[in-house]
């Protein structure tokens, strides 16, 4: 076979199609297509993979029952428990805890240093991961937080992008929380000492993004998630609040009405262990590596709804959780990075969508939704995208735009992770532009709760990714870390209230109750016991291997 | 009802099907061979160490994380075919090459101090005072060869020795904490631990809390906004549309 000749990262038959891009580049200098209109909006959102046939069904069993969620969502509602109750041996309690954490995210260390500020000991904390403290989506944000913390900017209008951003199905008093609490929980960072990106007078700086009506992203170049994380897993490891790694929660305990302590399993050894707690709180993230729809995602390896699956049979009660968020620009190209993000600060900055001929075909900031229902009709239904050496298709993302409008050097400063990640791939995305497709990024919905993360069921918080009603049917950036934060916060003080006035103390019992009505109820569905959940982890073995493997241990 | 399938859906999930479900060998043209902690397997060429070892059927609990470059879990390091140098890197962001040697490192078993930032002096002495072994560094410079992210690792540690926080928090800003810099360091220092505890000073005595973020937050608590949140939060669906759509957007910078 001929071998492909590559020149600047790119096959010779790319870099033929990149030079109408480049041919183009100047006359789009100073050209936006124009915004949709909301029936253009409509047309498009037809080939979005939310609406687009053949993707959900109806949930036979739960809280929800009748209500409508995409077939793998609703596959791991209506599955089996990983264990059998009887097999469990609940009278031994390994740890006796206050407030158990489920996930250590930004999230749920959030809600542990809030709760040791509301006078929960250390001692009295604690916090399981699944994978290690702070594998997470939350390390992987790029792009921002939002905090309305500008004379121009208020929380009401906070509110309002928020709401229209989400279609108009957010629950009203958690978007009310979200906005008025955004600026103290970026100033809780800042005394912290984190740094977020500052003007020269010591102002923060302060972008916009897709759906906001001001400029109030707030950003660390682009490694935001990572740069607030590692200051809270600091203090919270200063603090010496107890922890656990690679022990992922597989199963609530309950005394049939309220969530009393959680089964826990080694990952490694295979061994469990029993903690009983007077309060829980799930931050356990989304579930990319569901890969619904067949898509690629941005999410780390342990996205994989766990927390919600834990929830759901203890009774708690979701909301939007048909609402699936696909990342309008993730890699299409190369291969090794396909699905990866490209932050909206890239397109907050000047980038634009680019087809085939050259063309820029679409507004760069449309709401996710829309503009990437947009690029899957540029590649699939007018047939102008660009196919890759292992048939993928995908649209420009004419990166090169950033640095003749902001400065030649701006995207190096701004962008050192993006850079990194083409660069290892011999890509300059200051020169030549970088090809993008949507790929999974959000749980839109998940458990619904009240302003503090409380959840209908008594003794269950969640916060973050996993809970429902914050964004409606679609996230905006740089909500999602703020979400985290927000709500770890509040889940963090309402759960050292709680104990702190609580007389339900330690005399409560540790039960599977509600696992035997939620496994009678897949029978009378006639649910096949064939699947079992959590996953926990997704699997990407190579077939040959698999076919070919002996269960021993 | 059966549902009418989408075939643009069905087209997408089958170019994606080797990066969502495992890699089909009858996908692969190109084969190479590497050797996984001493025994060698046939891979597909063009992919990273971590989706090589996937596919040789390694199914991960340690030593991966995000995937993506952001969390410092897969450290791994490896030697090229004809080569006596060892090498790191990330094995989510490495390929794996022909005639590659490899093992990953689950964890790295260093210590991190406990501190409270408002009790400390502004001084490279608290660097000093956590982590002495800092004092230690002899410019060796195998930190900054080691680093997967390219890092100026020996020019930050030896700004923290001068007590120059600025050029510290900037140098050491994109530290995924991989720990590769730590288990290569002839004098045994923490640098990713330092650098973290430097960037906290910088964040808290250096930049301190913006004028108008101390400001907007006294609002908040004096319930400056809370008439206008009452207002846009008891607003009908239609009222709600309508303000969405007439408010006006800040123009670009």
């Amino acid at each position: 076979m001929a071998e492909i000749k590559y020149i600047g990262g790119y096959p010779e038959y790319m870099r033929k199609i990149i030079e109408k891009v480049e041919k183009t580049r100047e006359k789009r200098l100073g050209y936006t297509p124009a915004a949709m209109s909301m029936k253009e909006r409509d047309e498009v959102l037809k080939i979005h993979p939310d609406f687009a046939p053949g993707g959900k069904r109806e949930i036979l069993v739960g809280p929800n029952k009748g209500e409508r969620g995409s077939n793998e969502v609703v596959d791991l509602l209506e599955a089996y428990p990983l264990v059998d109750a009887g097999d469990i041996d609940l009278s031994r309690v390994d740890y006796e805890t206050k407030i158990l954490i489920i996930g250590g995210g930004l999230a749920g260390t959030s809600a542990a240093l809030w709760a040791n500020d509301k006078g929960i000991k250390p001692q009295d904390i604690l916090l399981t991961n699944k994978l290690r403290h702070g594998d997470a989506n939350s390390i992987m944000a790029e792009g921002g937080t939002q905090a309305a913390d500008r004379e121009v900017d208020s929380p009401d209008l906070h509110f309002l992008d928020t709401i229209g951003g989400g279609h108009f199905a957010n629950k009203p008093d958690v978007v009310r929380a979200l906005v008025e609490d955004a600026p103290l929980v970026i100033k809780w960072l800042c005394e912290l000492g984190a740094i977020f990106d500052r003007e020269a007078n010591g102002d923060l700086v302060e972008k916009l993004a897709g759906g906001i009506s001001r400029r109030r992203m707030h950003s660390c170049r682009d490694y935001t998630g990572l740069e607030e994380f590692r200051v809270l897993r600091d203090e919270f490891r200063s603090r010496e609040i107890s922890y656990l790694e690679h022990y992922p929660v597989i199963e609530l305990l309950t005394d049939a009405k309220r969530v009393t302590g959680a089964l826990l399993w080694n990952l490694e050894t295979g061994e469990y262990k029993i903690v009983k707690a007077q309060a829980t709180i799930i931050a356990t993230g989304g579930y990319g590596r569901l890969h619904i729809r067949g898509f690629p995602t941005t999410n780390h390896y342990g996205a994989t709804f766990d927390g919600v699956v834990l929830a759901y049979r203890v009774g708690a009660r979701l909301r939007d959780i048909d609402a699936v968020q696909y990342h309008p620009t993730g890699a299409a190209y190369p291969l090794q990075i396909v699905g990866h993000l490209l932050t909206e600060k890239l397109r907050g900055s000047g980038a634009q969508p680019v087809n085939c001929d050259g063309e820029a075909f679409v507004y760069a900031l449309e709401p996710r939704d829309v503009e990437a229902a947009s690029f899957i009709r540029e590649c699939y239904v007018r047939d102008k995208g660009i196919v890759t050496p292992t048939g993928l298709r995908g649209v420009w993302l004419d990166t090169p735009l950033i640095d003749l409008k902001n400065g030649r050097g701006f995207i190096e400063k701004e962008f050192p992770g993006m850079m990194r990640m083409y660069t290892r791939y011999e890509i300059d995305m200051s020169k030549d532009p970088v090809l993008v497709f949507p790929t999974l990024h959000y749980q839109n919905g998940g458990i619904e709760t009240d302003p503090w993360g409380k959840t209908n069921i008594e003794g269950l918080w969640v916060a973050g990714e996993v809970s429902g009603g914050v964004h409606g049917k679609n996230r905006l950036m740089g909500n999602s870390t703020l979400d985290c934060l927000v709500f770890g916060r509040r889940s963090g003080i309402d759960t050292a209230e709680y104990v702190k006035s609580g007389n339900k103390k330690n005399s409560a019992k540790l039960t599977f109750d509600h696992l035997k009505i939620y496994v009678q109820s897949l029978k009378e569905a006639g649910v096949k016991p064939t699947r079992r959940a959590p996953i926990l982890l997704p699997d990407y073995r190579g077939k040959a291997a698999l076919a070919r493997m002996i269960d021993v241990f | 009802m059966e549902e009418i399938k989408n075939p643009v859906m069905d087209i997408i999930a089958e170019a994606n099907r080797s990066a969502t479900s495992g890699i089909d060998a009858k996908d692969i043209k190109d084969w190479i061979t590497i050797s996984i902690m001493g025994r060698a397997y046939k891979v597909p060429a063009d992919l990273t160490i971590l989706a090589a070892m996937e596919y040789a059927g390694y199914k991960f609990v340690r030593g991966v994380g995000c995937r993506q470059g952001f969390c410092g879990a897969c450290a791994t390091v490896f030697r090229k075919k004809g080569e006596y140098k060892l090498q790191t890197g990330m094995a989510c962001g490495t390929r794996a090459e022909d005639g590659m040697h490899l093992a990953q490192i689950p964890f790295t078993p260093a210590e991190k101090a406990s501190y409270d930032l408002t009790k400390e002096p502004y001084s490279a002495s608290v660097l000093i005072k956590y982590y002495p072994e800092v004092a230690r560094c002899v410019s060796c410079n195998t930190c900054t060869k080691a680093c997967p992210q390219d890092l100026e690792v020996m020019d930050y540690v030896q700004a923290a020795l001068r007590g120059d926080f600025e050029l510290l928090a900037t140098d050491s800003f994109d530290c995924i904490q991989c720990g590769l810099c730590a288990l290569r360091c002839p004098s045994e220092i923490v640098q990713y631990h330092v650098a973290q505890l430097g960037r906290r000073l910088y964040g808290y005595y250096g930049l301190g809390v913006p004028e108008h973020l101390k400001k907007r937050v006294e609002e908040i608590e004096k319930g400056r906004y809370a008439k206008a949140l009452d207002t846009v939060i008891a607003f009908s669906n239609d009222e709600l549309r309508k303000q969405y759509v007439g408010r006006d957007i800040e123009p670009e910078q």
